[in-house]
């Protein structure tokens, strides 16, 4: 049975997060054959209309108040509360971004709704939409459902392949009027630190160069940082590395810190722990540099070298930065 | 100050998973406070020592679940309730706990200034019962927080979002959520551990709470639970390691078809 499917997009400094699009490819899917609305918040948006109609909204719903450019839980309530009263959806995704983590539980409590976070994946099967989620990082996976009423799931990044935009569609766009109450806002964000290095952020990255505690110092990160730049990718790190005060605990991957599934991943100087395979692991192709030639990391990898990564390191980014110069 | 810890019993995070009977085994598998959950406790007691009052820890889970309470009182919280599940067949999500935990706070008549909760738990990984147990007791909460500071009523924090570091204010009651980064939690000390034996424990029973069905059965259903693809052996490159690393980029170009 075809169903309404509402995507709330996911906007950061102004432009669409790729999730915005994957979770229209979700919405696409679980809507068989009914129609994806898409909203999007801030001044800027109705701007971002023409691309999430490319990438397969039906319609686009459009809050333009400045007060959204920047998230606040209590703003982003109000006006996601009166979109999901407007659209009467029977399905609701958005990105399982820090924007969807905090918004969609307090929400669904709201309103009443089970929600399944963190999907890596949507199908329809006997006329029920079925999520993939992982448990234990990834260690395993479940299959979830909605029982009864709206069904409500966030997409986690970089999972659900994005559609072929339709350069052709022209989007149709309704412009819907919130009157927030700036007085019941409980929560001011009084200024922000931008943090994330080169933009690229490390959950949405297609490659990630990640060091343990084999880079040695805070120093050491500096060749993952220059290979990383090349590649176009974000640095992550072990906890080995995060505990040791070589960087940033933004930058841990494991079951604590982030889960990231990347098209590469290059581990540099990590041994491999339980807790750091849990949070790499599907990724697609995995690349480890360590001197040891025992270190769980082999076991995960796809490819290894086994030598000193101070050495190794540099001579990856001249190759690959001579490879990429030989594509332009 | 009153101050409220939830938190979960979890898996240490270097244990393996294996599935019998189409369930996660818990056969001699080592159970911790959930990581999260731990900054959460810290912060706490942190709290505690700089404004006084008292820290209450929460906990829903089978008997197990009286360790990882102990292990919160042994670092220095001072009460605990538990709810029992043993007697809880049907499965849980986060929409029932989020009403089961307030459920047990009206039912103990816990007073609070603030709620602090793991952002996540390492095992399900869903980070949703912090945000929907403030929704359900009216008050407003931060989520993923590494920095905490309360002077007076004012509440001052700053949100890991992403990467970026949001300096956010608000007021007391509040609910806030651990992110990695917000304290170095303490280890039990041997005196805390011995204290932490008479510290008073309440135990509570699903009949003991006032709570409609509805709010109780979960809106969400596991349909299986699966392991993924064992993964095969890589390739371990040999020669030279200048020839290595060409050799590398050239299978990640050619073959794996990544670069």
């Amino acid at each position: 049975m075809s169903k309404h499917v509402l995507v709330l997009s996911d906007v950061r400094e102004g432009k669409l997060r790729n999730v915005s699009f994957e979770s229209i490819a979700a919405a696409k899917l679980a809507a068989d054959g009914g129609q994806v609305t898409a909203a999007v918040f801030g001044s800027y948006a109705k701007d971002l209309a023409q691309p999430l109609s490319q990438y397969g909204a039906d319609r686009v719903i459009a809050v333009t108040s400045s007060e959204l450019d920047q998230y606040t839980t209590d703003v982003y309530f109000q006006a996601f509360k009166k979109v999901i009263e407007h659209v009467n959806p029977d399905v609701i995704f958005t990105g399982h971004t820090s924007v969807g983590k905090d918004l969609c539980p307090r929400i669904a409590a709201h309103l009443g709704y089970g929600l399944i976070s963190d999907c890596i994946h949507v199908e329809v099967k006997d006329g029920k939409i079925v999520f993939t989620r992982p448990i234990y990082a990834g260690k395993a996976f479940v299959k979830k459902v909605v029982k009864d009423g709206v069904i409500f799931a966030t997409i986690r990044p970089n999972n659900i392949p994005r559609n072929e935009p339709d350069m052709s569609r022209t989007p149709n766009v309704e412009e819907l009027k919130v009157d927030l109450e700036p007085d019941s806002l409980r929560t001011l964000v009084k200024n922000i630190v931008k943090k994330s290095s080169g933009g690229v952020d490390l959950s949405e990255a297609s490659v990630v160069v990640s060091g343990g505690r084999g880079m040695k110092s805070e120093d050491g990160f500096k060749i993952l940082y220059e290979l990383a730049g090349v590649l176009g990718g974000a640095v992550g790190a072990s906890r080995g590395a995060c505990d040791s005060g070589y960087c940033d605990y933004a930058l841990q991957i494991g079951q604590t810190g982030k889960v990231v599934t990347p098209d590469l991943y290059i581990a540099c100087g990590i041994s491999g722990a339980i807790q750091h395979l849990a949070g790499m692991s599907n990724s697609k192709v995995i690349v480890a540099i360590n001197k040891d030639p025992e270190a769980p990391i082999f076991q995960v990898a796809d490819y290894g070298i086994v030598g000193d990564l101070f050495e190794v390191v540099p001579l990856l980014t001249e190759e690959f930065r001579q490879l990429l110069n030989d594509q332009s | 100050m009153d101050i409220l810890v939830c938190l979960k019993q979890t898996f240490d995070t270097e244990e393996q998973i294996t599935i019998e009977n189409g369930q996660i085994s818990e056969d001699g598998v080592e159970f911790v406070i959930n990581p999260y959950d731990e900054y959460a406790v810290e912060e706490a007691i942190r709290l505690k020592q700089e404004h006084g009052g008292e820290v209450t820890v929460l906990t829903i889970g089978p008997e197990r679940a009286e360790q990882a309470v102990r292990t919160a009182m042994a670092m220095g919280a001072d009460k605990g309730v538990i709810l029992d599940t043993e007697d809880l067949d049907e499965e849980m999500d986060e929409h029932s706990v989020a009403h089961l935990l307030a459920a047990m706070i009206e039912e103990e008549d816990l007073e609070y200034d603030i709620i602090l909760c793991g952002y996540m738990a390492v095992d399900d990984g869903a980070a949703q019962v912090g945000p929907r147990l403030a929704e359900l007791l009216d008050i407003p909460h931060i989520s993923t927080i590494t920095k905490l500071e309360i002077k007076d009523e004012k509440v001052i924090v700053e949100k890991d979002a992403e990467g970026d570091v949001e300096h956010i204010e608000s007021k007391l009651p509040i609910l806030v959520t651990a992110q990695q980064g917000l304290n170095d939690p303490r280890y039990p000390s041997l005196p805390g551990i011995m204290k932490a034996k008479k510290k008073p424990i309440s135990r509570l029973d699903l009949d003991d709470l006032d709570l409609d069905e509805e709010d109780i059965q979960a809106k969400t259903e596991t349909l299986e639970i699966f392991l993924p693809p064992k993964k095969q052996a890589g390739k371990i490159l040999q020669g030279d390691i200048k020839d290595q690393a060409r050799k590398l980029v050239r299978l990640l170009h050619s073959e794996a078809k990544v670069i």
